[in-house]
């Protein structure tokens, strides 16, 4: 089992995000979460890796079990979970600094310095993220001057280095363009033989093609959650229909 | 973001193919009740308008393969199309039925029938019975009434099998028959097919409400 969410429920001061979450998180598989603007997705990928303590009110109450341990534990370190479970956002923001020390800024701040590591972590990394062969000759260059895709691959690369067990993307694509979203969906595809993949989407389709699990979140509540291919061709609530099918929203 | 374009192309399809089943379900009942009349005009004319149903189920396959293709149609929405797809081609098989009977009143030329046509008629007003019924359940999405039409396809295998007998036993008495017994025989043939047709298209139906593809009734045929 990766994740077990036993009745979660987030806020944001006095407004309530999430509402009595309870589900699992399967190990080595995507699971997709679908759901309106505002719907707590958002918010829910960001309490499996703790992003949401950096914002002011936010709190938390419930079980997220990761591998067995409450990731909410007072004794936990958090950079430590945050190495184990990476992130990737909506917008691609790589450092103002080379492709390489982009991917090998994790191992340097865990005081990783010998350049054969950073060279061969560097290079599995990129290569991991469909990168490697359109970068190889030019890693000392600035990352910003890749494009948009290119960025976004660069920012998984990076996710990778520290060798995460989780890989968390919050609407990877949504500033992508739909050749550069193609590699993404199939990066994403190939990175879960060895990490579990949890993603946000707005992209129905998206979520149909890449996931295993998709889950449909509606007022900060699960309403599904189910096998992909169930939810979209027969979900069990109407709810759920009537959100993919477009008859509200 | 509700699709409200989207929603009405989709009623449009499925308005589409209540009027292939009229026509087709027409198409039937003016071939059995020409081959009753010995009307050659009439089974001339319904010859030359079976390709306006074959026509008609490949405009509604475009219509829905453009869906598929700009509207990423899901759950509901996509198993209604999916089921479309089957349903117009077993309207379309039903259409060459009533052709397949036009075309044996035109082969029986000016002979007269070996018998007067009963069940023949019953058979085919049960299958048209059926067929509405069944068009029924597509709109209002009642697995019930179509799982009980599936049922009813048993009662035109018997009245087949009373038209069988009824006609072997005309063909041993007088040989003479023969050729005029056997062209009704076909006749009874096309309709049997037409009611394992609707029971195809009620399974489809189920599957388009549920998600889930259940052989209903198997015809002994």
């Amino acid at each position: 089992m990766g994740f077990k969410i036993k009745d979660v429920n987030a806020f944001y001061g006095e407004k309530q995000a999430l509402m009595n979450v309870n589900f699992e998180i399967q190990k080595k598989a995507v699971t997709a979460i679908i759901g309106h603007s505002g719907c707590g997705k958002s918010t829910f990928i960001r309490c499996l890796n703790r992003m949401n303590d950096l914002v002011p009110l936010f709190r938390v109450d419930g079980e997220i079990l990761y591998s067995g341990m409450n990731i909410y534990s007072k004794s936990l370190d958090v950079t430590d979970l945050r190495r184990r479970i990476g992130m990737v956002f909506q917008k691609p923001n790589p450092f103002p600094k080379s492709i390489y020390e982009n991917v090998a800024y994790g191992l340097r701040i865990q005081g990783i310095n010998k350049k054969g590591i950073l060279d061969k972590v560097v290079e599995e990394s990129l290569k991991k993220a469909a990168l490697w062969d359109e970068v190889k000759d030019r890693l000392q260059s600035i990352a910003n001057a890749l494009s948009g895709g290119q960025q976004q691959r660069l920012c998984i690369a990076r996710a990778i280095a520290t060798e995460p067990e989780v890989i968390l993307f919050d609407e990877p694509c949504s500033a992508l363009d739909p050749i550069a979203t193609a590699k993404i969906e199939d990066l994403i595809t190939a990175l879960k033989k060895d990490y579990t993949v949890v993603i946000v989407t707005h992209n129905m389709q998206q979520a149909a093609r890449v996931s295993d699990f998709t889950g449909f979140f509606m007022l900060g509540e699960l309403i599904e959650i189910d096998v992909t291919r169930k939810i979209f061709t027969a979900p069990s609530n109407k709810m759920t229909e009537d959100y993919i099918t477009g008859r509200f929203g | 973001m509700t699709r409200e374009a989207y929603h009405k192309a989709l009623k449009d399809v499925q308005d589409d193919v209540l009027k292939m089943a009229d026509m087709v379900g027409k198409a039937l009942k003016d071939s059995v009740d020409a081959l009753k009349a010995r009307d050659i005009g009439t089974s001339k004319r319904l010859i030359e308008e079976d390709i306006l149903i074959n026509k008609m189920r490949f405009d509604i396959e475009d219509k829905c393969l453009l869906l598929i293709a700009t509207q990423q149609p899901m759950a509901i929405d996509l198993r209604t199309l999916a089921a479309i797809f089957n349903i117009i081609t077993d309207l379309e098989r039903i259409g060459d039925h009533a052709e397949g009977i036009a075309k044996i009143n035109i082969s029986i030329g000016n002979e007269s029938l070996v018998k007067p046509l009963i069940d023949i008629p019953r058979m085919s007003a049960k299958g048209i019975s059926m067929l509405e019924r069944c068009m029924k359940a597509f709109v209002d999405r009642d697995i019930e009434v179509a799982r009980q039409i599936c049922n009813e396809d048993d009662e035109v295998d018997a009245l087949y099998d009373q038209i069988y007998r009824e006609l072997v036993l005309i063909m041993i008495e007088n040989p003479s028959t023969i050729q005029g017994a056997t062209y009704l025989i076909w006749a009874a043939h096309n309709l049997e097919r037409t009611a394992d047709r609707v029971t195809n298209i009620a399974e489809r139906i189920v599957f388009m409400v549920t998600g889930k593809m259940e052989e209903m009734n198997v015809s002994k045929y």
